[in-house]
């Protein structure tokens, strides 16, 4: 079985801060980790192969700095790693992303696809359905686990009250969720591996059958029209005076707001 | 842009017949963007034999597309991307919402897939630019520390997916006229990518405090077994569960599995109800990056204050039960 696992490398959102005088991020110095939901998908790539036998292939689109999470990933255990990255590629959006990973792709032989369900820094959920539309597959999103049996997989597909068990055939997509499995630590050897024994594949613009115009910003359907922080956290208020009635008025006028109620 | 596409569609989402509250929200926003727009509000069911069809006139809709189908009650990811694709490519919306669900998350990209458009997720706000009618949609990226406002220029229909309690509903107007046409799409065994083997509910299972979007969580302060009761109630009532600090988990007032901190789980809910916790560093190591805090406590130097956005110097055996109170209130008169 052919395993291609799609990875994002993301700054640790935990670790992201605003900046209490101009309110914008401060990005310097937030490390970047593997997305954990893609992290658990592969994770939950190396178990089939440690149970059937699979030779599992990491994919990341970024740029060169995304060498380290694709490092990681092959000292976990991945066989190989592909890492799609130009300049044509910036600025995608959802969509663009999605039809760059699906003509990278093309270029390769697969059985399942992995992704992550969402990245924590953009949390759309949208590049796996997409990924499958474009390469007109089908996918399983939300999977909490996983099994093989003879050519179909067997997906717990989780919804807000529940799951469905799907059986789905391959070549399929499924979307990983971060709770499904503890992913796997780097062993010396694999570290040793990883940087000496095994190399990170480069793919560009030039190695997909596509135009130039389909990728990257141009090829964008959305565009960010502005961003903007909801400015610093302060220190909130204290109510000192208040009796009970008018400090829950208080709470409850603020919760909705928040729109937490 | 094509002037052809027009009129605001919402995805209905229902789940075992019913239909779900996130969808008669977004018929209130999809009222105020097609009122903006001058045009119509299309509420689109997919399912079988699904209850109470009509209260989507009254929640806002102007027509009722209804694909009434035994293949399509249960959600399929094709079988719905074939139906609500079908209707986007005869129909030629504007707009198209739907709800951040694990439902509406798993077929609105699909759908944006093959249709070639933009799609925005997790909205948290919808708007015409009055300049050139265009959607602008907000959402909130990286962890919540940025928002982005953004825009889909030259494709259509423009699609957005909006988390269930972001958008209010209007109040039900029940003389108005459902307006329903069925929509006959034919689903064939080969739109059936997948099987569904097993269909479990399970809402039943406990949760576990780091899934919940809403926390009480109660500490020494809150004084005995009984108290904690209370602190349930409260949970309840804003749909979330009870955690605890390690004081409480120590005194054996509460089990360790929802203890908060260093040495207990962290937390990061949008909203953390602090309940007679004084706020010790390694309790808030593990929820100070909770969206919203509100602490009670009797004594106002308790460094939990520091931590929270709304403090309450009070007796929490007073405040809470008036906080229930309120947020039955607050719910009746949304509900109304």
């Amino acid at each position: 079985m052919k395993i291609v696992v799609c990875i994002k490398q993301v700054p640790d959102t935990n670790e992201v801060r605003l900046d209490p005088k101009t309110g914008t991020l401060i990005r310097d110095g937030v490390p970047s980790i593997i997305n954990p939901d893609d992290k658990s998908g592969l994770e939950a790539a190396l178990l089939l192969k440690d149970q059937h036998g699979a030779h599992v292939t990491v994919l990341t689109m970024g740029p060169q700095q995304a060498d380290l999470a694709l490092r990681e990933a092959l000292a976990m255990g991945a066989d190989e790693a592909i890492l799609l990255t130009d300049r044509a590629f910036a600025g995608a959006d959802t969509w663009a992303t999605s039809l760059t990973l699906a003509k990278a792709l093309d270029e390769l032989d697969y059985d399942l696809i992995i992704t992550g369900r969402q990245a924590i820094d953009g949390d759309t959920a949208q590049v796996g359905p997409e990924l499958a539309e474009h390469l007109q597959i089908p996918h399983v999103s939300y999977a909490k686990d996983i099994k093989k049996e003879e050519g179909n997989l067997i997906v717990k597909r989780m919804f807000e009250d529940g799951y469905h068990l799907i059986r789905v055939k391959m070549p399929c997509l499924v979307t990983a969720l971060s709770d499904m499995n503890t992913p796997r630590y780097m062993n010396v050897k694999g570290i040793y591996d990883a940087y000496r024994e095994k190399t990170v594949k480069t793919m560009t613009f030039d190695d997909l059958k596509i135009e130039r115009e389909a990728l990257g910003l141009k090829g964008s359907p959305t565009k960010v029209k502005r961003s903007f922080t909801k400015g610093a956290k302060t220190a909130g208020k204290l109510y000192k005076d208040l009796d009970e009635k008018e400090a829950a008025r208080v709470i409850v006028e603020k919760m909705k707001e928040k729109f937490i109620i | 842009m094509d002037k052809a596409y027009k009129g605001v569609h919402v995805f209905i989402e229902q789940n075992d017949r019913k239909i779900q509250n996130v969808s008669l929200e977004l018929l209130g926003k999809a009222r105020e963007l097609a009122d903006t727009l001058q045009q119509q509000v299309t509420a689109v069911l997919v399912g079988y034999e699904i209850e109470e069809v009509e209260k989507l006139a009254a929640y806002g809709a102007d027509k009722i597309l209804y694909a009434n189908d035994e293949a399509l009650d249960l959600y399929m990811t094709e079988p719905y991307t074939k139906v609500l694709t079908q209707i986007v490519n005869d129909e030629k919306p504007e707009i198209v919402l739907f709800g951040a669900t694990a439902i509406g998350r798993d077929l609105a990209p699909r759908i944006a897939g093959r249709v070639h458009t933009g799609l925005t997720a997790d909205c948290t706000s919808l708007e015409i630019n009055e300049e050139n009618g265009d959607l602008m949609m907000t959402r909130p990226a990286f962890g919540g520390n940025l928002m982005a406002t953004i825009i889909c220029p030259d494709h259509r229909p423009q699609m957005a997916t909006v988390r269930p309690g972001v958008m209010q509903k209007i109040k039900p107007d029940e003389s108005k006229p459902a307006v329903i046409e069925s929509v006959n799409i034919t689903i064939e065994e080969s739109d059936k990518t997948y099987e569904i083997l097993e269909v479990v509910k399970e809402v039943s299972e406990k949760m576990d405090i780091q899934e919940a979007h809403v926390l009480v969580s109660g500490g020494r302060g809150v004084g005995c077994t009984e108290n904690f009761e209370q602190l349930e109630v409260l949970a309840h009532e804003l749909g979330g569960i009870v955690s605890s600090s390690r004081a409480a988990v120590d005194i054996g007032w509460m089990p360790k599995e929802v203890q908060v901190g260093q040495t207990g789980k962290t937390v990061r809910p949008d909203l953390y109800v602090a309940c007679g916790i004084s706020g010790a560093i390694q309790h808030l190591a593990g929820m100070e990056e909770s969206k919203f805090i509100v602490a009670i406590n009797k004594d106002e130097t308790a460094p939990i204050f520091e931590a929270a956005d709304i403090g309450i110097v009070g007796d929490l055996t007073k405040v809470i039960p008036a906080l229930i109170e309120e947020l039955k209130l607050a719910k009746a008169e949304k509900n109304q």
